[in-house]
């Protein structure tokens, strides 16, 4: 039971983790239509940006987080403008390449500003709970916290303010926001910051916990993208509840069925789903 | 010889065809006509397995093709054009033709990669059959240009010549003169006919020219919201009230 | 039909001449050793011409079914299997787990191909890196003994414990991927392949199967790479799990991109230049990727075609040029 318990907690983390990040994927991916397959490598960018603050600046952790949030925001920008844009009309497989390229250089960048070996970021609340037998480090439950603080947030943003609704219909429809006469430029760039953004957040969160590795956002990326796909491309619920279903399983699965295979949940779930709706669970149709 | 029974096509409740039926006899000229929107395009794509009937028949002498996928129709003796001018545009003009003959010969990985005597001879045949086609269409000299270098019509043309390369019994084209001028429609208007009395094959079309099927159809069939409004000749269709109405008077006399 | 002018064939001829030669003015045994094993690259990146640059489908799990015959080629050998038995059946492993993946894999069109092939990528990593028994973990297999020499008559025994004699075992296979590629492209068969890339809904309405065509094309894709993996592992002399990984298809991509899709020339000029290119480099060490990766980004951007493609194009418009111009004349 205690075991239970203690997968379940972990699991609503890491889904807390996907969630945000494949939330700001999905709506990337909802408006452009494009698989922004870089996206885990800005989220390790996030954090490493958040270290800087921390190490190199010496500014708290929270002034760090926020810091951050903005630089890599501004840093998805110039990701869509300099990378996507100019694809526009291309087919969809050279925006795949090209976010290739853009990893490849992402995971270079770290790796030669930081190097390849792990980095800490100093655990700004190293208190250990003891709640019905489940070990609870603080950060982690700040993860769990903090990440459906900033989804509740996010909601209201998309729901509830102009900018918000304009993405989500964009989001959901592209010709049809573009003939009401919406700016789809500025609504693809403000949506590039948001996504970034909030994958930075997510990064902050997890980088006391985990350590900091130019690799570290290659698999998050891809199993991002799965949770997207599945979960519905522009679909705000879908990724939020593919992100803690995911986490919940590969908990779950890596603890009482194999903790190597755990990676494999995820794969193996897209390519069963794909194959039964080859355009996902609450997809489309493919124009 | 085509003969489609009641086919009905319902998108999660919208109704895009309801119950046509409707027959083309062999040597026939048949034009479907009918306002914007009105199912034409999508009642193609049911008789050539784009899409699956939701209820219905389609046969081609008496063989059942209802919701074939249409790599297999085509082996059945009925192939089609689309509604916007759909080519290989990377490719030349002869391979838009050969590629087309593909399924009449027996074409595979393993003749292929050896070269084998019947290999060479699917190659010839289709290459001849190609600049037979070619011929027919006027376009013999552009047997090895590019698409983009081709007029807007002679693109039509292609088109209709791909469409007729796998000697079928019947094509179906879909809106074959959409955009052109009055000059190009009549050459088009001309090549159909020739497709029926030199080439044996039976022709459905879908046009919007009245004046064109006038001259052209032997058969009308009119679709207005879904469903089949009238059926006949084109002097019966001319004055049918209810085609008159669906047109919001008067069109058919321009 | 598909003649090409004598210019470029002689071009060709000049190449297979210096490639004939090459062991005689490679500077030494290390440059050697890149040389083979852009060759073995090459190959396999010719597979990924094929079904990405000819037929359209992004297969990211490229590198995988490399892997995949490298490893077959390393457990076959170590367990005494001769290396000239165990390398086609490389290559057939290799097709038919790419068969399977195809069958699941092929009901999905686009960039969801992609990534279902690249989780399919990631998945079989995954099991060489965790089924310790089979592939070693992520130690892999090592010890691996040169192929087996084939005794001829009269000529003495052919060894390939020395590299000329290695580079001239790749070069073959190359030369034969190239030979087979060229056959079957060159045909209304590989047209098949292109009408798909082109446009996949008229080619189902002229009467090419495209599932059947796509599965062709991913079969002998996957079997090409397969065998390169697997003359790779014996000239390696080790198999690890990096030899299956997801940097693997991106590098074969690198180079398809960079060299030219859907050009015959371009895939293996791809896989010869940016190695080399890779090596000169090296003193930039981590900025390389660094570079390569910008690189590929402009390319896609500005230069879909590649290198090759590039030239191919200009080529391609100067006909044109020449085309509409006879057609206007002839239209005035």
């Amino acid at each position: 039971m205690e075991l239970f318990l203690q997968q379940l907690f972990n699991g609503v983390m890491f889904g807390s983790t996907y969630a945000i990040v494949a939330l700001g994927l999905t709506l990337v991916m909802g408006i452009l239509n494009i698989p922004n397959f870089a996206h885990g490598h800005l989220y390790m960018l996030g954090g490493y940006i958040t270290y800087f603050f921390i190490n190199n600046l010496g500014i708290g952790y929270w002034g760090s987080l926020l810091l951050s949030l903005v630089v890599l925001g501004f840093a998805g920008v110039l990701l869509e403008r300099i990378v996507f844009r100019p694809l526009n009309g291309q087919p969809h497989i050279n925006a795949f390449i090209a976010a290739i390229g853009a990893l490849i250089f992402l995971e270079s960048l770290a790796l030669v500003v930081w190097g390849p070996q792990g980095m800490r970021i100093p655990n700004p609340h190293p208190q250990i709970f003891q709640v019905l037998g489940i070990t609870m480090e603080a950060q982690r439950l700040l993860v769990i916290v903090g990440a459906a603080v900033l989804i509740i947030l996010l909601h209201l943003f998309l729901k509830k303010t102009t900018t918000g609704t304009t993405i989500e219909a964009v989001a959901q429809n592209r010709e049809g926001a573009m003939l009401t006469g919406i700016n789809v430029n500025r609504v693809s760039s403000m949506t590039f910051f948001i996504s970034s953004a909030t994958a930075a957040v997510a990064a902050s969160f997890l980088s006391p916990i985990f350590i900091l590795s130019p690799a570290m956002g290659a698999v998050l990326g891809m199993k991002a993208f799965i949770i997207v796909i599945l979960g519905g491309l522009g679909s705000v619920p879908g990724a939020i509840i593919g992100g803690y279903f995911l986490g919940l399983i590969e908990a779950l699965g890596g603890g009482y069925i194999s903790a190597e295979y755990k990676d494999v949940f995820a794969f193996g779930a897209l390519i069963l789903v794909l194959a039964v709706k080859p355009t996902g669970l609450f997809g489309k149709q493919e124009g | 010889m085509l003969k489609v029974e009641s086919i009905t096509k319902n998108f999660d409740g919208l109704i895009a065809v309801k119950d046509l039926s409707f027959e083309i006899d062999k040597g026939q000229i048949l034009a479907i006509i009918g306002p914007n929107g009105a199912g034409k395009s999508t009642a193609f794509n049911l008789i050539t397995g784009t899409l699956k009937p939701t209820s219905g028949r389609v046969s081609i002498n008496n063989n059942n093709i209802t919701g074939m996928k249409p790599y297999r129709i085509v082996t059945k003796g009925v192939a089609r054009t689309f509604q916007t001018t759909s080519l290989f545009d990377q490719l030349r003009v002869i391979d838009n033709l050969m590629i087309a003959y593909k399924w009449r010969t027996k074409i595979g990985f393993w003749n292929t990669l050896l070269h084998t005597p019947s290999w060479k001879k699917y190659q010839e045949e289709s290459f001849l059959r190609a600049m037979e086609v070619l011929e027919f269409l006027g376009l013999a000299e552009k047997a090895e240009f590019f698409i983009p270098t081709l007029s807007q019509e002679e693109q039509k043309r292609l088109a209709i010549g791909i469409a007729i390369m796998g000697k079928p019994e019947l094509v179906l084209l879909d809106e074959p003169t959409g955009g052109l001028i009055q000059d190009e429609t009549d050459r088009i208007t001309e090549l159909i006919r020739k497709i029926r009395d030199e080439q044996g094959i039976t022709v459905c079309v879908i046009e919007h020219k009245m004046q064109m099927i006038m001259d052209l159809a032997d058969k009308i069939v009119v679709l207005n919201y879904g469903e089949k409004i009238a059926d006949g000749p084109p002097e019966a269709i001319k004055s049918d009230t209810a085609v008159i109405e669906a047109y919001l008077g008067g069109e058919i006399n321009a | 039909m598909f003649t090409k002018p004598i210019h470029t064939k002689l071009f060709f001829l000049a190449l297979l001449i210096a490639a004939l030669f090459l062991p005689l003015y490679v500077p030494d045994a290390y440059m050697f050793q890149i040389v083979i094993t852009s060759v073995l690259f090459a190959i396999a990146t010719l597979g990924m011409n094929l079904i990405l640059g000819y037929t359209g489908q992004a297969s990211l799990a490229h590198g995988a079914f490399f892997g995949i015959g490298a490893y077959v080629v390393a457990i076959m050998t170590k367990a005494g299997v001769s290396f000239w038995i165990a390398l086609p059946v490389s290559g057939v492993v290799a097709a038919v787990i790419g068969f399977v993946i195809g069958l699941l894999a092929f009901r999905t069109k686009g960039h969801f191909f992609a990534i279902v092939t690249l989780c399919f990528g990631v998945i079989l990593f995954q099991v060489a890196e965790n089924w310790i028994e089979l592939t070693g973990g992520q130690n892999g297999i090592f010890g691996l003994d040169r192929p087996t020499p084939i005794p001829l008559p009269f000529l003495g025994t052919l060894e390939f414990y020395s590299q000329p004699a290695q580079y001239y075992m790749v070069l073959v296979v190359l030369l034969l991927t190239l030979f087979a590629l060229h056959r079957i492209i060159y045909s209304i068969f590989g047209l098949s392949f292109m009408a798909i890339r082109n446009n996949e809904e008229l080619a189902d309405a002229v009467g090419v199967n495209t599932f059947v065509t796509k599965m062709i094309s991913f079969a002998m894709a996957n079997f090409i790479a397969g065998i390169a993996g697997g003359i790779y592992a014996t000239i390696m002399g080790a198999v690890s799990p990096s030899a299956i990984s997801i940097m693997i298809t991106f590098n074969f991509l690198i180079f398809l991109i960079l060299g030219g899709m859907a050009t015959l020339p371009g895939a293996v000029v791809g896989a010869f230049v940016i190695p080399i290119i890779m090596e000169v480099l090296q003193f930039m060490e981590d900025y390389r990727m660094l570079f390569f990766g910008a690189l590929l980004v402009v390319v896609i951007i500005w230069f879909p075609m590649g290198f090759v493609g590039g030239l191919k194009a200009i080529n391609q418009k100067i006909i044109a040029w020449r085309q509409s111009k006879t057609s206007e004349d002839s239209n005035a």
